[in-house]
Formats: structure tokens, C-alpha cells, sequence
């Protein structure tokens, strides 16, 4: 989805108005809402390009929609928000997912690989006045998607340039490729190779400025996984150089666990992972 | 005194024509243009200490010098302000996939060979401001980025290298081949390479990845050098290779090398080649790679290869790269970023009409084929220097030595490739099998 | 050092300013097609306008800062004679931002790059040479200003045969010049993937055209080619079957063209850089290229 063809349309072109900016928060920590507030410089350029219609964390300000660009945070874990985001999808010129929660169902997934239930007995006392689905799914199961923005969180300059390319009417460019590629072009030795860390940078989708290799330490793919990444064959080899599955099953079970390219390569390391049992978290596209 | 064969001189003085600073110089004053030959090369002696002074006179002369050095977990290239700055006593161990440094029981300097980071990061920066546009209400002009903008004072940035291997002089002159030598010129690189001091040094020790006595390029320096070193236990035999670099030698304290230094300098570049196992067989290896296009041995590679990039970026010789544009929210304000790209990228051969090389077996196949084949068609040389970083540095130790005896010892297609040079004139009638 | 420093910056030649951009306004903007345009191009510099110079088949790279560049070929000179015209589908960010800007837009033009159609083999040839011309959909941009190169230079050139085959009949490019390129004795034969009824000409793929074609002299024959790169290879080997000499068969391929002067490495094809060493190759040298997938 990561370079959707359908926003290639201007905004602000076929708008006699300043075309109309709506933020929605499903399942999420609100950090990457906080992104565009964190836009400090650029914000108030920004107000002049757009109308904030709808952003309960800026704002209590609230416009009614139809709004020209909606960006969405946050999967889909209740039933009153998969009833929810087919509105905001009705009330939406352009829906753009940002996130890891909104296009991979974000670290909340990982209640797709348990007993959900006995979470809610464990955690709270009365579970019955609690509406929760099973699984945490990601925006696109649900509703067309113009654009995905990854990251947990994601990269602000990314959402400018998504904001940018929609008002200038062009398909917005965020990389494809590896972490890989973004460490050596810094300079930053690769701590897989030269301390042995269990690093999934190879197989993770730049935009974080390749981080946490920087600070002496393996990727942990907030990215979600890069354009045609070979997961199998990384997985192979760290488990031939005695990485435990214990190591890696962790880290591709992450804030990106539900990507299909983690998902599937995290169970197939996962030595507790029964191959004849469907997975729980494989969605079926309601649309 | 090493004995030399004369027509490898040749071989590797063909694939280096720019020697250090000498083609900064005007190249009409005598003595310049050519490196001495090997049987004139005068070995002076200079203790270990003599180095600190050599750095520290390229500093005065506002040389920025750059050399080994130990970061983190690896051995890199960066600044030097004296002496202690080098890795003295360390060792390193490569391998497919793997690299580690470790304090050894010596108190060299140099006892290691080839560092991730290649000296291509100084005359290729991994990012650069080529140019800039901004619109008024006239429309769109246009200027230089700030990277071929001249400093305020009309001077430029001098860097000099210090400790740099063979098989990385030979990366240097195949980069100044592909960026100074064709019908265009990259002024980035032209600007830095023409300020560039390089120091030598020959390996006396080297990894399990190296291979450079296949490509025939090292370990031993012979061309592309102002000075270089070999270092012994208790100084350095230097000798210059250019003028510049003989004016610097003339500043130190050193004396003739003894006829046991130079044997002792002999013996520890002979330790170095034998403990080369890797091997590369470099006979027809064009035609074998460029005759075996649909070999099965590419699907093979694609379900090892990450495509992630880290053998291009390492590849001291690799010299892709990709222009986008940085604009601020106005629009109005627009920064042209030149960035190392690689052909493991997929969007990296996008056309109009789809991606050229839209899975790993295509891309790893352009890149092997290119570096190892239809580079010899471009540049008339390998691409390949036999530095082994593609090897230690890829996160799942592919080996391209490796990958390409898998097709030598199996090759698929016994069709001959007529050599991609014009036509004969004549007009003989071909049948095509196309159709 | 400082003195050969100013130096060489005070000789910069071709080979060191290929990244200057020149400013450049779009004075005409003509639909030729559903998505295909034709735009002139003036520099804004008069200077730059005058010494601007290209050989048919050669390529400008069209910038539109904020987006990025695309190569573009050049189509001919603007009818004054000053200005570059162009002809572009609207397919991505940079084409689909000219096709919003139209006439009075700014933008930057880098150029000409690239190899060319063998000209020289025309008016030095000893005896006046046929010249065979196919082109499909766009692909008779960058062969117009090869057309008007051979009208210009017609009374050296033998017979002239265009074959130009489109989607379908509203697809033809330049109607506006056919008129006057046949009055210049430049035969035109059509054919169209599908029409409705009303279309009269040939329908089917343009390699049926020439393979129907009689070709009196094919070792005095050129056949220029442009279209679908799968189009180019049939062509090809056609005009092959027809007896044209390989060296005689020329075409021009399209590859990712980032720097458009081979220091960027996209737009290779086996050892060729299309940008550098083509666009404008002989079949030749690349049919063992095009035979791989994925190359």
C-alpha cells in the first residue's frame, strides 16, 4: 500500500477553499498525533495551507466533516470503532493511515497470538462491562486506504512531506528500502555484523534515520518490514549463528507484529508456534 | 629489494592515472606526471614517532587528515589530530558476516587491513547539496548547491589520507576512471580528489575475506600514492610517489633504509600475500558472467540476499546514487540532495512503464554482473578490487567469490556473446532469433 | 594547487556543468491525445536560447523544482525556431505536474544529453539512403525532429516511409505536421490496435505494416524504430528478416534516467548506459541485452 496511486489528485487545487484537515485516533498512544504537533516550525506554515477541522488533541475546536485529508491513528480493537472508521472512511476525501497501530495493528496485535479473553479476566475484576474484540486489526482490513505512513512512531518529516505531496497534488515518496542503507550512508557500523547483535535493520523499512543502530543497538523495526524483504533468509542465518528463537521471535513480534513479512516470519521461529493452528490475527478484508 | 613484474606495473599504473596530487600540479614540470618505477624507489627509514610529525605538518599545511581509528566496535576512517589516534596493537578478525577487533600482543599501528568504511565516504560523500532552486515572481533560477560552492575565501577543503591499502588505491583510481575520465565529470568528487594527499600503506597481515592478489591489486602499493609506508617493528620504511609527497619526506627525520629493513619490510608484504587463501578466478570472467545471465545459481543467491544494500554501500568502488528534491512547506525553497543509492533498491530501475529489476535475482545479478562483467565494457577494468567488504559486511555473509565459482563450475549457456563494440560495416544478412 | 583551482573553474566545459539547470517557460501547450501533450519550451535567458543546440533523438531532462526531473526527448524546435518543443504523457509526479502547469509555467531544463539518430549516415551516405521509420504511440517524439531533419536535408535521402501505429485512431501524435511531411514525399502508412467502424486504415500490430512492406534496396535502407521496448525488438527482427543490415537497425530505449550523464548507475542495460551511450542505440549492440528478462 506504502505508495498508494490514488492520491495523486491536488488537494488544494480543486478546492476554491483551504482544502480541510481531520485527525482520528483509534487504538493508539497518541505519539504519533503528537508528531504533527511537534512540527513546530513548519505547523504554522501548515495552518496556512490547511484548515484544522478536526484535531481533539490540538484542539476542542471541532468542524464537521466531509474533510478533504484524514489522517488515522490507531488500529481497530472494538466494535463501536469498526463502526467508526467506516464513517470517518464515508466522511474522507483522502484517508491516510499513520502509524504502526493504523497500518500494521501496532504492538496491541499481539493479543491476536493469545487467549484474549483470559487477558480481561486477569486484568480486570468485573470484565463484563468491557466491549473489546479479539484481535487488533489494522485500518486497511477495514476501509480503502489512500496511504500508509509507517513508523511507531512516525517520522514528521515523512507527514509533512505526505501533507506536501497531497496539497501539491503528487504521490507522496518515503523510501522502501533497508535501515541498512540509512546506517551506511551515516556511517554507523553495523552492530550485526560487528558485535553480533540480533539487528533486523535488513529487513526493515527506513524512516526513523536508522536509530537505534546508531546507539549501539539491533533495529527493532518500527518501520515494519522494507519493500521485498527476505525475512527467512535473516532469520536463518541468525538462528545458524545461535540467536535464540527466544531473541528473535520478540523482535519481529513487535510494534510491527501483525505486518504479514514479521508475522509470518516470527511464526515460523517461533518454536511454541503450532503450524497446524490457524493464526487467530489473518484478517479478512471487509472490504 | 622486491622484485617486480614489470608488466603488472604497467597493468596497475594503466589503471591509475591519477597519482595522488601530482595531477594538480602543473603536469608539464618534469618528474611529475609519472610515479617513479620500482627499481628507482629510494626506501628512507623513520621511527614510529616520525608519523606524528608528518601528521602533524599536513595539519599545519590545513590538510584535514583522516585515517584508522577506533569507534565503537570497528576499526574506522576518520580524523586524526596525532599519533594516538591510531588503532596501535589492535587485530581483526573477518569473515562472511562477521568482524571484530580485538587488542592483539603487538604495538602496531597498522596490523589490520581494511576498515568498513571505505575513503570513497571523503571524495563520494554519502550526501550532497548539488544544487538549489528558488521562485520569485519572475519564476524558477537556479544555482550550485553548497557542495560545488567555492568556500567565501575562494579556497577548498584539503584532505589527506593516511593509511590507505592497495586494494584501496586501486578503488580510488577505478572511482577517478568512472567520475573524472568519461565525457562528464563530477565536479564534487573532481573538487575533492584534487586536494587529496593520499599516504599509503602496504598490508603486512591479511583477513580472510581479502583477495586482492586475484584482482591484482595489492597487498603490496605500488602506483597512486604521495607516500607510503611499511611498517616494521620499530619505525616505518617510507618512499614517495610524488613530489609532493617527497618534499614531505624531505621534512622528516629519517635516514636510508638498511638492506635488513628492506628485507624485513620484504618478508612482512610476502606474510601478507601468503596468508591470502580467498581466490577469485578472474580468467573470462566477464563473458562467464555475461553468458550465463538465466543461470538457476541467481535463484539460488535470491533466497540468501537481503537486498538490503550493505555490499553497495561498502563497495569502495560502487558509485550509484540518486537526486531528490528537499523542498521547505512554502514550496518555493528547494534543496537538490544527492544521496548513495543502490541496485538492490527497488525503485531504483522504476520506469513509466514498471520496474525494470522488480525482484533479488535481478538485482543481485546486476550487481555482480556489473561490478565483475559489463564493468569491464564500461571502464576497462574490474569493479572489483578484492577488499572482501561485501563479504564481512553483508549481515548473511555472501560471498561473491563464491557465487561466482558456483557458475563457473556449472556454466548453463554455451552461447559466445558478440562483444558490445560497433559493427563491422559490412552488411552481411542475419537471421535474427527473435522472431 | 589555488592557481590550477580557479583554473579549471573558469574553464567549465560540458564535461564539468551538467548539473546547471537553465530557466525555461512553457509557451504552448497542444492535447494531442487522452494523456499526451505537446508543449514549447522557451528559455527565459535569450543567451541560453541561442546557444542551445541538440541532434535529433537527444534528450532534455525537465525539472520541476519540488518534485524532481524527468528525460524527456526533444520533438523539434518550437515553430519560431527559439524555443524546445516536447511531448509528454502525463504518467508521474513531474509529467503530471507540467500537464497542471501548462502555458506560463516555470521549470528548469537541463540538456541535451544523450546519443542520436545517425544523421550523418544520411547526408554523407554516397548514394541517397531509403530510410524506414516506425514508430509506436509516444514513441514518435523523439523521431519527429528526425522527420524534420530529413526534410530539411531531403534532397539527400532516398524514399521515406513512416510507419506509425497507435492504440487506436485518436492516438496519433502530431496530425497537425502529417500534411506537410507528406508533401515533402515522406510516405505515411497507419495502423491502429482497435477502432470503431468508421476507421478505413489497417488494424493489428505495427510489425504486420512492415513485414507487408517491400523493401527495394535493404543494404541502402535505415530503419529507425521507437515504441514498446517488445515492439522494438519485433521491429527489428523484421527489418533483419528484410535483409537490413544489424548496424542498420536503430532504436531508442527508455531506462530510469536520474543524472542523465552515467555517474548514477539507474539507467544501465548490460554495459550500456542508456543515458550516456543511447538513448539512440543499433539493435545490434542490444538485442542480447533486450532477449533478458529482467535485465
Amino acid at each position: 500500500m506504502n505508495g498508494s496511486q490514488t492520491a495523486t489528485h491536488s488537494v488544494a487545487q480543486t478546492e476554491a477553499t483551504k482544502p480541510s484537515l481531520a485527525v482520528f485516533k483509534f487504538a493508539s498512544c497518541d505519539g504519533c498525533q503528537l508528531q504533527l504537533l511537534s512540527c513546530e516550525d513548519e505547523l504554522l506554515p501548515l495552518a496556512e495551507k490547511v484548515k484544522i477541522a478536526y484535531f481533539l488533541e490540538a484542539s476542542s475546536h471541532i468542524e464537521p466533516g466531509p474533510y478533504d485529508i484524514a489522517l488515522v491513528e490507531g488500529s481497530i480493537t472494538t466494535s463501536a470503532d469498526r463502526e467508526r472508521i467506516q464513517k470517518v472512511r464515508q466522511e474522507s476525501r483522502y484517508l491516510i493511515t499513520i502509524g504502526a497501530c493504523a497500518t500494521s495493528a501496532g504492538i496491541q496485535s499481539l493479543r491476536n497470538w493469545s487467549d484474549h479473553a483470559e487477558f480481561l479476566r486477569y486484568v480486570y475484576a468485573d470484565p463484563g462491562y468491557l466491549k473489546t474484540l479479539s484481535t487488533s486489526t489494522a485500518i486497511s482490513d477495514h476501509v480503502t486506504v489512500d496511504f500508509e505512513l509507517r513508523g511507531c512512531p512516525i517520522n514528521r518529516f515523512q507527514l509533512l512531506e505526505v501533507l506536501q505531496a497531497l496539497l501539491a497534488g503528487r504521490r507522496p515518496r518515503t523510501p522502501g528500502h533497508s535501515v541498512c542503507l540509512d546506517c551506511k550512508r551515516q556511517g554507523t557500523i553495523c552492530v550485526a555484523v560487528a558485535k553480533g547483535e540480533a539487528c533486523i535493520g535488513p529487513i526493515t523499512q527506513a524512516g526513523c534515520g536508522a536509530l537505534c543502530p546508531a546507539y549501539h543497538r539491533g533495529c527493532y523495526g518500527c518501520f515494519g518490514p522494507a519493500a521485498q524483504s527476505n525475512c527467512e533468509a535473516l532469520c536463518e542465518h541468525y538462528l545458524k549463528d545461535r540467536i535464540a528463537p527466544e531473541r528473535l521471535v520478540p523482535l519481529l513480534r513487535n510494534f510491527n507484529a501483525s505486518a504479514t513479512e514479521f508475522r509470518d516470519a516470527g511464526d515460523r521461529v517461533d518454536p511454541n508456534s503450532d503450524p497446524g493452528q490457524p493464526i487467530k490475527n489473518t484478517p479478512s478484508p471487509t472490504r | 629489494m622486491p622484485c617486480y613484474a614489470k608488466e603488472s606495473i604497467d597493468k596497475y599504473r594503466s589503471q591509475q592515472p591519477h597519482d595522488g596530487l601530482s595531477n594538480v600540479e602543473d603536469t608539464s614540470a618534469a618528474g611529475l606526471n609519472g610515479s617513479p618505477t620500482a627499481d628507482e624507489r629510494d626506501y628512507r627509514f623513520v621511527e614510529k614517532r616520525e608519523l606524528n610529525s608528518l601528521i602533524a605538518l599536513l595539519r599545519a599545511d590545513a590538510f584535514r587528515v583522516l585515517g584508522p581509528r577506533v569507534e565503537d566496535a570497528a576499526i574506522v576512517y576518520d580524523e586524526l589530530e596525532s599519533l594516538e589516534d591510531l588503532p596501535q596493537g589492535y587485530v581483526e578478525t573477518q569473515s562472511p558476516g562477521r568482524y571484530r577487533i580485538e587488542k592483539g600482543d603487538h604495538e602496531n599501528f597498522f596490523q589490520f587491513t581494511v576498515s568498513p568504511n571505505s575513503w570513497k565516504q571523503f571524495l563520494f560523500p554519502a550526501r550532497v547539496s548539488l544544487a538549489r532552486a528558488k521562485k520569485d515572481r519572475d519564476g524558477w533560477s537556479f544555482a550550485e548547491g553548497d557542495d560545488l560552492q567555492q568556500d567565501a575565501d575562494g579556497r577548498r577543503e584539503k584532505l589527506a589520507f593516511v593509511g590507505v591499502r592497495a586494494c584501496e588505491l586501486a578503488a580510488i583510481a577505478i572511482q577517478d576512471r568512472v567520475f573524472l575520465e568519461g565525457p562528464y565529470v563530477d565536479p564534487v568528487y573532481q573538487r575533492r580528489r584534487e586536494s587529496t594527499f593520499i599516504v599509503a600503506v602496504n598490508c603486512t597481515t591479511a583477513a580472510d575475506t581479502c583477495f586482492c592478489t586475484s584482482t591484482d591489486s595489492g597487498p603490496k602499493c605500488r602506483q597512486g600514492f604521495d607516500l607510503s609506508m611499511t611498517e616494521l617493528p620499530h619505525g616505518f620504511l617510507l618512499e614517495a610517489g610524488s613530489q609532493v609527497g617527497g618534499s614531505y619526506l624531505e621534512k622528516l627525520e629519517s635516514r636510508p633504509a638498511n638492506p635488513s629493513e628492506i628485507e624485513s619490510g620484504f618478508r612482512l608484504e610476502q606474510q601478507a600475500v601468503q596468508q591470502i587463501r580467498k581466490q577469485l578466478d578472474t580468467h573470462d570472467l566477464r563473458d562467464l558472467l555475461l553468458n550465463n545471465l538465466d543461470h538457476p545459481h541467481w535463484d539460488q543467491v535470491a533466497t540468501r540476499c537481503l537486498s538490503c544494500t550493505n555490499c553497495t554501500m561498502v563497495c569502495p568502488t560502487c558509485f550509484c546514487s540518486s537526486v531528490h528534491d528537499v523542498a521547505d512547506l512554502s514550496g518555493d525553497n528547494v534543496e537538490r540532495i544527492r544521496q548513495w543509492d543502490s541496485c538492490f533498491n527497488l525503485d531504483f530501475s522504476y520506469t513509466k512503464g514498471g520496474t525494470v529489476r522488480d525482484n533479488t535475482r535481478s538485482r543481485y545479478r546486476q550487481w555482480l554482473t556489473h561490478k565483475l562483467g559489463s564493468w569491464q565494457d564500461q571502464f576497462d577494468s574490474l569493479g572489483c578490487v578484492g577488499c572482501g567488504r561485501c563479504i564481512t559486511w553483508c549481515p548473511v555473509g555472501i560471498d561473491l567469490t563464491e557465487e561466482v565459482q558456483a557458475i563457473r563450475v556449472k556454466p548453463t549457456s554455451k552461447r559466445t556473446l558478440s562483444t558490445p563494440v560497433e559493427p563491422a560495416v559490412a552488411t552481411c544478412v542475419v537471421k535474427d532469433e527473435d522472431d | 594547487m589555488g592557481s590550477n583551482v580557479s583554473q579549471l573553474d573558469s574553464n567549465r566545459d560540458r564535461r564539468h556543468s551538467a548539473w546547471v539547470t537553465y530557466p525555461a517557460t512553457v509557451t504552448r501547450m497542444v492535447q494531442e491525445c487522452a494523456d499526451v501533450f505537446t508543449y514549447d519550451l522557451h528559455f527565459d535567458d535569450p543567451v541560453t536560447a541561442e546557444q542551445f543546440d541538440f541532434q535529433p533523438g537527444q534528450f532534455n531532462m525537465l525539472y520541476v523544482p519540488g518534485i524532481g526531473e524527468s528525460a524527456i526527448s526533444i520533438a523539434g524546435w518550437a515553430k519560431d525556431g527559439q524555443g524546445l518543443r516536447h511531448t509528454i504523457r502525463s504518467v508521474g509526479n513531474v509529467t503530471d505536474a507540467i500537464a497542471r502547469g501548462g502555458v506560463g509555467m516555470s521549470l528548469g531544463i537541463r540538456g541535451p544529453f544523450g546519443s542520436h539518430w545517425p544523421i550523418e549516415h544520411l547526408t554523407q551516405a554516397k548514394s541517397p539512403l531509403d530510410v524506414v521509420v516506425v514508430a509506436g504511440g509516444i514513441g514518435l517524439a523523439p523521431l519527429r525532429s528526425l522527420i524534420e531533419f530529413m526534410i530539411e536535408h531531403r534532397s539527400q535521402i532516398g524514399n521515406v516511409d513512416l510507419l506509425l501505429g497507435a492504440r487506436s485512431p485518436q492516438d496519433f501524435l502530431y496530425r497537425e505536421d502529417w500534411d506537410r511531411w507528406t508533401e515533402h514525399g515522406i510516405r505515411i502508412a497507419l495502423t491502429v490496435d482497435r477502432a470503431d467502424r468508421s476507421w478505413q486504415g489497417h488494424l493489428g500490430v505495427i510489425t504486420l505494416l512492415l513485414e507487408q512492406m517491400t523493401i527495394p534496396d535493404p543494404a541502402h535502407t535505415l530503419l529507425m524504430t521507437c515504441g514498446p521496448e517488445v515492439m522494438m525488438r519485433y521491429v527489428g527482427g523484421v527489418g533483419a528478416e528484410k535483409q537490413i543490415a544489424l548496424e542498420d537497425i536503430w532504436l531508442t530505449l527508455e531506462r530510469n534516467m536520474n543524472c542523465a550523464i552515467g555517474l548514477c548507475g539507474h539507467c544501465q542495460l548490460g554495459p550500456e548506459f542508456i543515458c550516456k551511450d543511447g538513448p539512440v542505440l543499433r539493435y545490434g549492440r542490444v538485442r542480447q541485452w533486450l532477449r533478458v528478462q529482467d535485465l
